[in-house]
């Protein structure tokens, strides 16, 4: 970080002044936990009733609108919220410039990644079997 | 990385043992924090025993009692002693209190005594708040309101108006609170911290005030405002029973009913 020793110290309060976001970041992270209560609530018990049927019936499960619709939702909401999080523990934690915007960057990326992959493998189910 | 080790300059090593009066029986050792800025040594801890017979009931009669007696060189900040004005914020016993409303009986054992926490220390007790005083600045605590005030009279605001202000106007600015904050520790530089938060939605929560939405436009920001994770820490240690955390909690409610 640049020496700032000789600015007064309302000049370092102000910094760059604010960003004026912040508040969209917030309502995500509470909206996507609301969501996420029942949806996975509903994906868990799901699965547990499946347990021990035939490839058949699972890939027949995933054949039904609902089922493929809120298990995308879900994938979405996990991502989004995953995301979300990890990046406030990177701007907590780490102090080095670079190497937070790197982790930033890379957290978005991976959560992005994981997202498209789960969700094509959901879609690949239902459309395919 | 945040920082979870102390510097190789600031571990804490024992200093001196200053023995109790002979003939003393009910004895009590304070261990405080002690570092000069001038002998170029590490901080240490001195242990200053005292006859509790002859001394105050509270944390800060002690301190006193050894600046007086014991120790002159001791250095703290204290002035009212009766918790109104917030200089004697300090760490007792493990949590931030002040060490005027803080009894001596209240703690078990030996009496651990160091500064506000992760602030930068002046001398011994003393920590340097001129950033968190520059915070405070910043969110502008004043009432701010373009229509000019009636001539004949105050600017009025209903009981209901005014009861929205109580837990927030008795904040004295000790910053027991932002000086307990984890959050507050490692991004103190952005994140404006409990105390200030509170202040600003004291002025926020105030009807006669007609800047909300610029105050809000200046939180508005994922460090000022958002590094609150709700670690509560604030509501705990707050030596006048107030409770920052909910203010942050309403401000970020107001955030949200403007959207």
């Amino acid at each position: 970080m640049a020496d700032t020793r000789l600015r007064t110290p309302l000049g370092r309060a102000l910094g760059l002044g604010s960003a004026k976001e912040g508040v969209s970041h917030w309502w995500a992270q509470r909206i996507t936990a609301v969501a996420l209560v029942p949806l996975l609530l509903w994906f868990v018990i799901s699965l547990i009733s499946l347990t021990g049927a035939d490839r058949a019936v699972v890939v027949a499960w995933f054949h039904m609108p609902f089922p493929a619709i809120a298990t995308v939702l879900m994938l979405f909401a996990v991502f989004y919220h995953m995301s979300l999080g990890i990046q406030v523990v990177i701007e907590d934690y780490v102090h080095t410039e670079w190497l937070k915007i790197s982790v930033l960057v890379l957290n978005k990326l991976v959560a992005f990644a994981l997202g498209a992959a789960g969700i094509f493998a959901v879609l690949r189910i239902a459309f395919q079997g | 990385m945040a920082e979870f080790a102390l510097p190789k300059n600031s571990k804490v090593g024992t200093g001196k043992t200053y023995p109790a009066p002979a003939g003393a029986k009910r004895v009590k050792a304070f261990k405080i924090y002690r570092w000069n800025p001038d002998d170029g040594q590490n901080p240490r801890t001195d242990t200053y025993e005292i006859d509790l017979d002859a001394c105050g009931p509270m944390v800060l009669d002690a301190l006193i009692k050894i600046k007086n007696e014991v120790d002159t060189t001791l250095t703290f900040r204290r002035s009212c002693r009766e918790g109104i004005c917030g200089s004697c914020a300090m760490n007792i016993d493990g949590k931030n209190t002040l060490a005027c409303l803080k009894a001596i009986d209240e703690i078990k054992g030996d009496a651990k005594v160091s500064p506000l926490p992760h602030m930068e220390v002046v001398k011994d007790l003393v920590p340097d708040l001129n950033q968190i005083y520059a915070q405070y600045r910043m969110v502008e605590p004043w009432l701010k309101s373009d229509s000019p005030p009636p001539p004949d009279r105050e600017r009025r605001q209903s009981v209901e108006e005014r009861a929205k202000l109580d837990g927030l106007w008795e904040c004295i600015l000790c910053f027991c609170c932002s000086t307990s904050c984890p959050s507050y520790w490692w991004n103190g530089d952005r994140y404006l911290g409990p105390a200030v938060l509170l202040q600003a939605y004291r002025w926020l929560a105030d009807s006669r005030d007609e800047h909300t939405g610029q105050r809000l436009d200046q939180l508005d920001d994922p460090f000022r405002l958002y590094r609150c994770h709700t670690i509560m820490n604030c509501t705990n240690t707050c030596p006048k029973g107030l409770n920052p955390a909910k203010a942050i909690g309403e401000i970020k409610q107001m955030m949200v009913a403007r959207r």
